[in-house]
């Protein structure tokens, strides 16, 4: 169970990422983001995201046309 | 701008002001803010209209080929005469709005909003704003008034310089 869930289903580039990264600031390092998103360039980006800023990416799944992502966030 | 930190930056000149060109610069600098980038944005030219306190975004099908719009199940372009007739620029603008809205693409104004949350640093072209007689007044607060130079000090410190 992650500790926050962000709902960005129907949101388009860059939606998902903006806000993702708007739930995460206030967040204490090392808890858990989990993001729900329908934009299936978010796979792409997520991981791209991750990458960039260090919050870590640490699980992935797709449900039907929902993708599903959990971020750690960084120290 | 890059700093010790190792802090990545980015600048984008923004020249255009219609509705389809407006976003590129406003995705991308929301983009890398998100991801830790500092951001500066130097509008000059029509670009300058973006920072207007409540631009009236429009597009236009005239010269432009590559605009087919989703259209019974196909798309269709328009033939440039049509640009002409009084209220299809207008339309043309409504329609791209309400197919963004439709496909949960963020509205210029509330992508505008989220650049300056996240401290892009947005910079009016002091000539632009001479030659088209804006004043500070029209503009969004938050900004600010620079030149040529002022955008060159931050091209030479930024890892990413694009002109859109």
């Amino acid at each position: 169970m992650a500790d926050q869930t962000l709902d960005a289903k129907g949101l388009n580039c860059p939606l998902p990422i903006l806000k993702a990264k708007k739930a995460l600031t206030p967040m204490p390092a090392g808890s858990t983001l989990e993001v729900l998103a329908t934009d299936p360039g978010a796979v792409k980006d997520f991981a791209a995201f991750s990458r960039t800023t260090g919050h870590e990416l640490i699980e992935q799944s797709v449900d039907g046309n929902v993708y599903r992502f959990v971020l750690r966030r960084k120290a | 701008m890059a700093d010790d930190s190792g802090t990545k930056s980015m600048s984008i000149i923004v020249t255009k002001g219609s509705l389809d060109w407006a976003y590129p610069p406003m995705i991308l600098s929301t983009t890398a803010a998100a991801m830790g980038l500092n951001v500066t944005l130097f509008f000059t030219f029509y670009g300058l209209t973006l920072l207007l306190k409540d631009p009236d975004l429009k597009m236009s099908p005239l010269g432009n080929p590559a605009m087919k719009m989703p259209m019974m199940g196909g798309h269709m372009g328009m033939p440039n005469f049509m640009s002409m007739i009084p209220g299809v620029d207008a339309g043309a603008s409504a329609m791209m709005k309400d197919m963004m809205k439709k496909k949960g693409v963020a509205s210029f104004a509330e992508l505008r909003s989220l650049a300056l949350e996240s401290e892009v640093r947005m910079i009016a072209c002091q000539m632009t704003m001479d030659l088209f007689e804006y004043t500070t007044d029209d503009m969004i607060p938050g900004i600010e008034i620079g030149g040529a130079a002022t955008y060159i000090e931050v091209a030479t410190q930024s890892d990413i310089n694009l002109f859109i």
